[in-house]
């Protein structure tokens, strides 16, 4: 504990060290924390391409921090949605003489500020009836007055995309979301995507005329007007929220790259120590060993792994491990290991009749293992940022969210060509300050850890 | 009659080098008594350290020749596999303090941890009665029983070398090796260590081999000298004789060039080096350095036995 207490008491003399420490601390809570909040199965639920939990979200919106960048004039709209369930309805009227049907008119309201379009217009229904199906008639009216009716329809599916109406579309002679947001003096057969100015602003009212026909039958209909900044961290083509992705990305990254780093590397210095003791043949099969892995190419190798088998991530976990075993480590262990084989107190310990393992593990090992406390540190990014290229390159378990996956999404939608720039920096962000916070650490570990490097 | 505890005939042992093969140690014979002191001496390079390697069988890779009989009360250990010797001889019968003992303790361990590994790895005793007994021993060379608890940059180098001597006592083997025990200490510590080792003879009855090139601290402790040199033994005789009236040539010129406190004297040094141990000369291996060679030098002296058990190998006493 004292030495734990030196050893950091020596890292505050490194000032990058301190910011280090400060990242590393920062990306350990947000991945226990994410852990804790969203577990393992919902994070995979939410991830998924059939999961309805991002219905009400836009397609790839930024960022809401955007907005804060943007002048008033060009703020890109939020999502807004009303419901008829949260506002009293104008009237309730029974119909016919049996008193079991019921026309309701609800109106919703929603302020429209901003200079451009909604993404998206929507509607979701949510009906209760058992056997006839509620009835409604929606109109949609401008600030200044215009009525055009949106719905007309029973109620036969619960979504209704409003910008993507067909009917609608003939009907207004122009694109419905252009349309509907148009200025009264503005002709629509005009307005097209090209030509469109800015959406009229004000406050847009819903009329809503509900019929149901049933005693127990009810109906709500939810408006949804798909913005174009969502969350913090902006949407994908599928609606997810890519905070998801960054979030869980995390806890994956620092345990890939961690236990990639350490466990790879304790195994390397262990055969290096056991190569070195023993010697000849197997310090010979060891050293060939490790010159023929040094030849083989890892990604195609992980890559061709990942199409035959579809491994998930600890599998891959386990073979990257595997293939980092006989590196070029275990020549610069062997190195050492040399030096420390031939130290008056091995001999003292190989005269009093200690075994070879004996020998390995208690003596060699624990004099150079301090220098694998920097080695650790400074390999971890290299593995985050192999778990990413492979996630990238479409290798790995597919359900799960990563950085690798999101920047692979990212490649494949064409972010970068409908300027969703948002989409490929966050996860390049995060994977940037993870790769600079371990090797800031791992540069002032080295000085503390390595003598040679110490007061330089 | 003492019973026997030692007996070593025809030991050789050559190393391969870049240059040649070292005849480090070559053809020797040896026997060695119970409660018997046993002191090697020579000049840096003559064998002496190669020769009680040979003997605990520690020996680097690049061997080439290992051979003779080393028998060890009743049994011939060159003929026990590598792991029995190691689990059966090491430590169990022989010990031994190596040569830059003060850096052969491990520095990542602590020293009662250390002391007492050898019982952990013979005896299979469990760890906290292991550390009782090394503080029993500690108590014997005279350290302190609290630094079991240190670790070995907290010691001083005489607290040190009384570490490593009890690591070699806490099996109570049969014969201890003692490699330059004291070379690298100052004269109030080599005495204190020594008055120490005394002790342990008288008290313990514990038979020693030491090897050192400090003949006066030899005097102390030793019951018999044996002189090596170019890797052949070529005196042996009991201390007193040894030190009053050395035989051989070469031992005499080593007396010659220790300083005595009672008798105002020129000190004498050898002309010459050592012989290489590659390509060592014919005959005697020291006539080329001896004042007293003649026509029968050109060939190697056989040990001659001389009255009161003193061996010499010189033609001077055939």
């Amino acid at each position: 504990m004292r030495r734990l207490k030196s050893l950091f008491m020596t890292l505050g003399k490194y000032p990058t060290s301190i910011i280090a420490l400060v990242i590393i601390m920062v990306l350990l809570t947000v991945s226990i924390v994410t852990v804790i909040t969203i577990p393992y199965s919902e994070a995979r639920r939410l991830w998924s391409t059939s999961s309805q939990a991002w219905e009400d979200y836009p397609k790839r919106a930024e960022p809401v921090w955007t907005n804060w960048f943007r002048g008033g004039g060009s703020k890109l709209p939020p999502t807004i949605i009303r419901s008829t369930k949260d506002v009293e309805p104008l009237s309730v009227e029974s119909l016919g003489s049996a008193g079991v049907a019921k026309e309701t008119i609800t109106e919703i309201v929603f302020d429209f500020p901003y200079r451009v379009h909604p993404s998206e217009l929507g509607l979701t229904f949510d009906a209760v009836f058992e056997t006839s199906a509620p009835f409604a008639r929606i109109t949609w009216i401008t600030p200044d007055g215009r009525e055009y009716q949106v719905y007309d329809s029973a109620i036969y599916k619960r979504r209704h995309s409003l910008s993507s109406d067909q009917p609608l579309q003939r009907a207004l002679g122009t694109f419905p979301l252009l349309g509907l947001f148009s200025s009264p003096d503005e002709t629509l057969r005009e307005l097209s995507y090209e030509t469109a100015t800015t959406p009229q602003q004000g406050t847009y009212t819903l009329r809503v005329l509900a019929r149901t026909f049933e005693a127990e039958s009810t109906l709500d209909v939810k408006l949804i007007v798909y913005g174009r900044v969502s969350g913090i961290a902006g949407t994908d083509h599928m609606r997810r929220g890519l905070i998801i992705g960054l979030l869980w990305g995390t806890p994956i990254a620092l345990m890939f790259g961690l236990l990639a780093a350490v466990g790879s590397t304790m195994v390397t210095f262990i055969i290096a120590a056991i190569g070195v003791w023993f010697g000849g043949w197997v310090d010979s099969v060891i050293q060939r060993i490790t010159e023929v892995n040094l030849m083989l190419p890892l990604l195609p190798i992980l890559v061709m792994l990942g199409i035959f088998y579809t491994p998930n991530i600890i599998t891959i976990l386990g073979v990257v491990i595997l293939l980092n075993i006989f590196s070029t480590a275990i020549k610069t262990y062997r190195a050492l290991f040399m030096q420390v084989k031939n130290s008056p107190y091995i001999e003292a310990a190989r005269a009093y009749g200690a075994g070879g393992f004996r020998i390995i593990f208690r003596y060699m090992i624990p004099k150079v293992a301090p220098i694998l406390i920097p080695a650790f540190v400074t390999l971890t990014p290299g593995y985050v940022f192999l778990e990413a290229a492979l996630a990238f390159l479409g290798v790995g378990d597919i359900s799960l969210p990563t950085w690798g996956k999101i920047l692979n999404n990212a490649n494949t939608e064409g972010a970068l060509f409908q300027g969703q720039f948002y989409w490929v920096l966050e996860p390049a962000f995060m994977l940037l300050i993870t790769g600079l916070a371990f090797a800031m650490l791992g540069f002032a570990l080295d000085r503390i850890f390595n003598p040679r490097l110490r007061g330089i | 009659m003492a019973e026997k505890l030692l007996q070593v005939r025809d030991l050789y042992l050559y190393f391969r080098t870049m240059k040649g093969v070292v005849q480090a140690v070559d053809g020797i014979d040896l026997d060695m008594n119970r409660d018997d002191a046993l002191a090697v001496i020579g000049e840096s390079g003559c064998g002496k350290t190669s020769f009680i390697r040979a003997i605990l069988r520690l020996l680097p890779r690049n061997v080439d020749t290992y051979k003779g009989s080393v028998v060890l009360l009743d049994t011939d250990i060159m003929k026990l596999s590598d792991e029995r010797f190691r689990t059966h001889v090491r430590w169990q019968q022989m010990s031994m303090v190596a040569q830059a003992a003060m850096n052969a303790l491990n520095p990542v361990l602590k020293v009662g941890d250390q002391v007492s590994e050898p019982l952990v790895v013979h005896r299979r005793i469990p760890k906290k009665q292991a550390l009782a007994q090394a503080a029993e021993v500690f108590r014997m060379v005279g350290v302190p029983a609290d630094f079991l608890d240190r670790y070995s940059f907290e010691l001083s180098g005489g607290m040190r070398q009384r570490a490593i001597l009890a690591m070699a006592l806490i099996t109570q083997p049969d014969l201890v090796i003692l490699d330059e025990p004291t070379s690298a200490l100052d004269m109030l510590t080599q005495a204190n260590i020594m008055n120490v080792l005394k002790g342990i003879k008288r008290d313990l009855q514990q038979s020693f081999i030491f090897i050192t090139h400090d003949v006066s601290t030899t005097s102390e402790l030793a019951d018999r000298g044996v002189v090596m040199y170019a890797g052949h033994i070529v005196e042996i005789s009991s201390a007193e004789q040894f030190f009053l009236n050395p035989f051989h040539p070469y031992s005499q010129k080593l007396m010659a060039s220790v300083p005595t406190l009672k008798v105002r004297k020129d000190l004498e040094f050898i002309p010459g080096r050592p012989p290489t141990l590659i390509n060592p000369p014919q005959g005697c291996r020291f006539a080329p350095r001896c004042e007293r060679r003649f026509d029968l030098c050109e060939q190697e002296p056989p040990l001659f036995a001389l009255e009161d058990g003193r061996q010499v190998k010189c033609w001077l006493y055939k």
